[in-house]
């Protein structure tokens, strides 16, 4: 397996209380990746102090802002102190596979795209339960019709950002419906973006910190109130 | 029949608020007549019980009771979305206050130059 390290791309974990799995992720985000810029989203366990430890970036924020928020403050905390080029947005549950974001910063590097997307319906989802997959694709549909986006994954937390395109990220919506702002912001600046199959391993640990499958109403009635008021 | 457009009306306003509303000089203008109006309108219903029923009978309502409740409905609506707006639009900048923070105190540099400064 090739490991030459990747220099020209940051990788941004948001955390929140994450400081049993934390360490085993970073070590292994390491292992590809030179830079890596950590979220503490307001933790009440010492994530931040083990992340540093780790050799990552630690941004502290000093309430819990929420996970969309988190993402913003890494990206621009990346692009403001760090000479990359791309900015990879990962989970810190370890449900993403560290060979998948390098694969995807390759990708983005000979397509040109400005966005590569992870979908875990090109490649595999390890673990999934019956009604997490049908909820998943359902959003996938509902993202399909609104957004105009021919993705195969609309909640998929792996994704490389070039820095033109992340530099334009806006996160406002609270919750998890930043997955969503996220593709929202690809349709409407029409964004050059190409997806890339990836793994995403459900183990215990990351269900347990994952949303509920009903959040999926929620996040619908964000995005209609906040597709009408900007269009207003 | 006419209390019913009424309703239907404020109903359609408060959607209208809820998409599209922003916070404008005549805003503040409209909500600050409408206290004043509601203010007077207590008073005069306090003073004299029997003209409430009068306008409810006006408008098709039955007893004045029922379009008080209609109006106190109506109006905790709006002010429902009126303090939601609010409340996005303050935690957006709670937000950004926070990470603006969160992004300094990260920040080796400027560290570097506030003390560069005091000294």
């Amino acid at each position: 397996m090739p490991t030459t390290p990747v220099t020209d791309a940051a990788v941004v974990i948001p955390m929140h209380n994450e400081a049993t799995v934390i360490a085993d992720v970073l070590a292994d985000v390491h292992r590809r990746f030179t830079h890596v810029v950590c979220v503490d989203d307001g933790s009440r366990d010492d994530c931040a102090a083990i992340a540093r430890a780790a050799g990552a970036h630690v941004v502290r924020h000093p309430q819990n802002l929420g996970q969309g928020a988190a993402l913003e403050t890494g990206i621009r905390h990346a692009l403001a102190r760090l000479d990359v080029d791309y900015v990879v947005t990962f989970d810190a549950d370890g449900q993403h596979g560290v060979d998948d974001a390098a694969d995807m910063v390759e990708l983005a590097r000979t397509s040109g795209v400005q966005v590569v997307l992870g979908s875990r319906f090109l490649g595999a989802a390890e673990g999934i339960t019956g009604s997490r997959r049908a909820v998943l694709r359902a959003a996938v549909r509902f993202t399909r019709s609104t957004t105009g986006l021919e993705v195969t994954d609309a909640h998929n937390g792996l994704r490389v950002l070039r820095r033109d395109a992340a530099d334009q990220v806006r996160l406002r919506l609270h919750g998890m419906s930043h997955a969503s702002e996220i593709l929202s912001i690809i349709a409407s600046r029409g964004f050059s973006y190409a997806e890339h199959p990836v793994t995403i391993s459900y183990s215990d640990y990351s269900m347990a910190k994952g949303q509920r499958s009903y959040n999926a109403l929620n996040i619908i009635f964000d995005l209609m109130v906040n597709r009408l008021r900007a269009a207003a | 029949m006419i209390i019913k457009i009424l309703l239907i009306a404020a109903l359609a306003a408060a959607a209208v608020v809820l998409v599209r509303g922003r916070r404008t000089a005549l805003n503040l203008l409209v909500r600050r007549a409408m206290m004043l109006a509601a203010i007077a309108a207590g008073v005069v219903a306090v003073l004299v019980p029997d003209t409430v029923t009068d306008v409810a009978q006006l408008v098709g309502v039955g007893r004045g009771t029922d379009l008080v409740l209609y109006l106190l409905v109506v109006t905790f609506l709006f002010t429902t979305i009126g303090l939601y707006l609010r409340l996005s639009e303050m935690h957006d900048r709670y937000v950004e206050l926070a990470r603006r923070l969160a992004l300094h105190e990260a920040d080796e540099d400027a560290h570097r130059q506030d003390r560069a400064e005091l000294t």
